[in-house]
């Protein structure tokens, strides 16, 4: 008897299981559909996504914290330290550039949208804009070059850098040379002033912002 | 299970000579859920053994972990290792670094941490239960959740920018502070969900067809459960109760009232398939009673006061776990007087709770071991890492 | 102008012409529900479909064909190619040859046989032969389950459809389909759904076993067919695409078009045997030979369309699940209706 009972039972379940079911699909088919129709209709995005990463270089101070910043190593930076009788100008919240940056590229296909280069710079030249179609066809168009420094104006830099280099070099040997004398001619007086070597941009000293 | 069934005799009465078929289910097979292999040796339609081979999607992130320039450039690793729960996943590792730095965290970033845990426990769930409707042949289940799914990811969009991998949870703090239209919308997406989760419910897991389907199939009995480690809704379902959530509450669940769902095994034994599925679908609404108390009492405070600038712990390690949608994940730190962590590993709870699928699928029918796959809900990313 | 009378006085032309009528029917008509059941599959899931080629996507299905027309046709190294590539169009021809005994409509039937039903029956169990074929030729493990699934489905589930079409065959006594749908005419009552065109006390006793056939019929059709929730030869989630995985390019649209084909099929002997074929509902009211034609057509893509209305509803069975609802559902049931009716008729 209960084997028939569950065998009327099931059947019943089945059909009236299956009625509920399809009274739902037809309920959903006749309500509007929730999907936008894509390349025609775009998504509003909110304020802070997280997309195509963007440069402005003329605010780069070549400080290489995002580089450092980023997991994957997707930001390739190349910087030489200006001589300091070079100006190179101001960023747009005033601080003083120092560093030639003679490279910047950003290789967007390996970038993980992880949005952790954007924290630490200084200068908030960095930003995650909600940019999401730039795919291409050749990898290589993927890697983009942010930086402004034709191939000539980093030769003229380096060059410049050079000299200051060798004037550095022949300052520092003659102040050597004349400590050295000065000390054979009297012990008691101490050199003064020792050029100062490599001081790091005051950028570096100071630490990132955090949002 | 289904019995097998005697060999078929030929006319002299002997046995005939049947041989047992090998198919290789996966890695390109639409129901592994990403590229599992397994390798089933079947007697006609009935799995005697199934042998699974990972590693197809092995990505070294424990390796990578050692070789980052700081502690903080580990969350978007930890990120990409549950793909489809992502904040959970954050949520260990920061529990873990915490710690070990002995920091400590204002309520307020506890509270979102809860309700971005919760809102991503229920998004997992959701992918759970679509697919597993999926691996039924049931495909709509799978759109209706999805379309809710959606509004779970533009709130976290809204929050913290992505939609996948977050990069949300930092040590001693959170990347943002939710958005000011975060709440309202967050109470919107409630309202409007609890229907679909009803709609669902009546569509797929109380359809016939489904419960006899997964009713009394792939039972994981409670001691087997509890000898293969296995966490989670697996366990659970088993009826053990067990939630790390409860019993060893890490940031601040036990300040909420909410009940841990256990497997009763309404529809067939405790530790079916069916019974997996209901734990899911249950704690779906106990998630969003969770996420209703935290947005109702939600504290003030700055979210990310209590970040270090420069991490570089003393030398130690610490276990972080927190309760995960698919058990318990485990991150376990190992720090040197260095800024990279020495060692990093993570308990992965699908990788755990897919060791068990051989005991649990054998005698069943290759239909049943789709269904036994859909139910342990394991995502490759996670057991391959 | 005379020879050209004389040629369509030839009996061999007259019948080739014949029957490019429902091979036109059928290449339009799968079109039609390649798109309809896209749209319908996608108004059910909340979403939108096809909607860019043509006006809310109406040309999509000619591109789809147009792109399944260019794909090269690969036949793996290992398959037997001689049936891999007979297999197909067997499964269509099967299908095709049932449409022959199909009374489209009061002036228009291919073939008017008395052994209509049986022939239909007949001939539509060709396709099982074809899957087997295409599955044991295709050497791929998933494709000889799923051909083995369908040859055990098809077979099973005829025995409690051909049982249903017995119970109709007794109440009206006749084979020919012409007939069958000539005694359902007159209205939306003489349906066999409704008891038919007989005497009131037979009438309601016949309604509610009538109604059993339907449904016993309609289940065996889908299952004929292979939709879901009996699509397990096919089912994705478990045998990757069951006997078709390893076709491609025109071989995979010629049995995509036999499924289609036969959905049609079944859903048109459902409204020959329960829903009074191409009669009008309401009696002489838009009768005649065209109007007929869009009742039969009309009524056959209702049905069409429930059978994609359940398939985007329900999960799919399992093997022992499906031969269950067979044997120990469906076929007593069906039984228990003959005789029924037996016992009706002859009071």
């Amino acid at each position: 008897m209960t084997a028939l009972t569950t065998y009327f039972n099931d059947i019943y379940r089945s059909v009236s299981s299956t009625m509920t079911g399809m009274r739902i699909t037809f309920k959903q088919m006749i309500s509007p559909t929730v999907t936008i129709q894509y390349p025609h209709v775009k998504m509003k995005m909110p304020d802070r996504v997280r997309n195509r990463l963007f440069m402005n270089f003329d605010d780069c101070i070549g400080c290489e914290l995002c580089a450092k910043a980023c997991p994957v190593d997707c930001i390739d930076i190349e910087v030489m330290k200006a001589p300091p009788t070079e100006s190179l100008g101001e960023t747009s919240t005033g601080q003083k550039k120092r560093i030639y940056v003679t490279k910047f590229d950003i290789d967007i296909a390996k970038c993980c949208y992880c949005g952790l280069c954007v924290y630490p710079c200084p200068t908030e030249c960095l930003k995650m804009t909600d940019v999401y179609e730039f795919s291409e066809y050749d990898r290589s168009n993927l890697i983009y070059n942010f930086g402004t420094m034709s191939p000539s104006e980093v030769e003229t830099a380096k060059i410049k850098v050079k000299q200051y280099d060798e004037e550095q070099t022949a300052k520092k040997a003659a102040a050597a040379a004349q400590a050295a004398a000065a000390k054979a001619a009297a012990a008691a007086v101490p050199p003064t002033a020792a050029p100062v070597q490599n001081a790091p941009p005051q950028s570096l000293d100071s630490t990132p912002t955090q949002q | 299970m289904i019995e097998t069934l005697e060999k078929p005799k030929t006319s002299t009465g002997k046995t005939l000579r049947t041989e047992e078929m090998i198919v290789n289910m996966g890695p390109q097979h639409p129901s592994t859920h990403g590229v599992l292999r397994l390798e089933v040796v079947l007697d006609g339609e009935i799995v005697t053994d199934v042998i699974p081979h990972l590693g197809y999607l092995h990505r070294c992130f424990e390796k990578h972990c050692e070789h980052m320039t700081s502690y903080q450039q580990v969350i978007p690793y930890v990120d990409r290792m549950d793909y489809v729960a992502s904040m959970t996943n954050e949520m260990a590792y920061v529990v873990a670094a915490e710690k070990l730095l002995k920091i400590e965290v204002c309520d307020r970033v506890h509270y979102i941490r809860i309700i971005m845990a919760e809102l991503q426990r229920i998004a997992s769930h959701l992918i759970a239960i679509g697919t597993f409707g999926i691996d039924m042949g049931a495909f709509t289940p799978f759109l209706y959740y999805f379309r809710d799914r959606e509004k779970i990811l533009e709130l976290f969009e809204m929050t913290c920018g992505a939609r996948l991998l977050y990069n949300y949870m930092w040590i001693g703090g959170l990347s943002h502070d939710i958005p000011p239209q975060f709440v309202e919308k967050t109470k919107e997406f409630i309202v409007g969900f609890k229907k679909t989760l009803q709609e669902v419910n009546d569509l797929l897991n109380y359809n016939e067809i489904f419960i006899k389907r997964t009713a009394n199939v792939g039972i994981l009995p409670k001691d087997l459960a509890i000898n293969y480690a296995c966490s989670g809704p697996m366990l659970r379902g088993s009826g053990v109760n067990w939630d790390l959530r409860r019993d060893d509450p890490y940031t601040m669940y036990d300040k909420f009232e909410w009940d841990v769902i256990v497997g009763k095994g309404e529809m067939g034994t405790v530790g079916d398939v069916w019974d997996r599925n209901m734990v899911r679908q249950l704690e779906m609404w106990e998630s969003l009673r969770i996420i209703e108390q935290a947005i109702a009492t939600l504290p003030e405070g700055d979210v990310s006061k209590a970040i270090p600038k420069r991490i570089r712990p003393v030398p130690g390690d610490a276990y972080g776990r927190v309760e995960g949608p698919r058990g318990e994940l485990g991150v376990y730190i190992i720090a040197e007087d260095s800024v990279t962590p020495y060692r990093i590993k993570a308990r992965a709870p699908a990788f755990v709770n897919l060791s068990v699928i051989t005991e649990i699928s054998k005698g069943a029918m290759l239909a049943d071991l789709v269904a036994i796959m859909g139910s342990i809900d394991i995502v490759l990313g996670e057991v391959d890492r | 102008m005379n020879e050209l009378k004389l040629l369509l006085e030839n009996p061999i032309v007259m019948s080739v012409l014949l029957a490019f009528v429902p091979i036109v029917f059928i290449l339009v008509y799968a079109l039609v529900t390649l798109y309809g059941e896209m749209k319908v599959a996608a108004h059910i899931q909340n979403r939108l479909a096809y909607m860019e080629n043509g006006w809310h996507g109406t040309l999509q299905p000619f591109a789809d064909i147009l792109k399944l027309l260019q794909k090269e046709d690969i036949i793996p190294t290992a398959a037997d190619k001689f049936l891999f590539s007979l297999a197909p169009y067997l499964v269509f021809v099967g299908t095709y040859a049932s449409f022959a005994v199909l009374p489209f409509s009061s002036g228009f039937i291919g073939s008017n046989i008395d052994l209509g039903i049986l022939y239909l029956v007949a001939a539509s169990s060709l396709v099982v032969v074809g899957l087997l074929m295409s599955g044991w030729a295709s050497n791929n493990k998933w494709s000889l389950f799923g051909s083995l699934r369908s040859a055990a489905q098809i077979v099973s589930y005829e025995i409690p459809g051909v049982l249903a079409i017995l119970g109709v065959v007794m109440v009206l006594g006749t084979m020919n389909m012409q007939t069958m749908t000539q005694m359902q005419d007159g209205g939306i009552q003489n349906w066999l759904i409704f008891g038919g065109n007989f005497a009131l006390g037979q009438k309601l006793a016949l309604i509610p076993f009538m109604f059993i056939l339907f449904v016993i019929y309609l289940l065996s059709s889908m299952a004929e067919v292979n939709r879901t929730p009996f699509d397990l030869p096919e089912a994705e989630s478990e045998l990757v695409q069951g006997y078709n995985t390893e076709y491609s390019g025109m071989k995979f649209a010629i049995f995509y078009l036999a499924e289609y084909a036969n959905l049609f099929l079944v859903s048109a002997v459902v409204v020959i045997l329960f829903f009074g074929g191409w009669t009008s509902p309401f009696g002489s009211f838009m009768g005649g030979p065209v109007w007929s034609a869009f009742w039969f057509i009309m009524k056959g893509m209702f049905f069409v369309f429930v059978n994609i209305w359940l398939r985007w509803t329900l999960p799919r069975l399992r093997v022992d699940q499906l031969m269950y609802v067979s044997w120990k559902v469906l076929t007593p049931f069906a039984l228990f209706c003959i005789i029924a009716i037996g016992f009706i008729m002859v009071v």
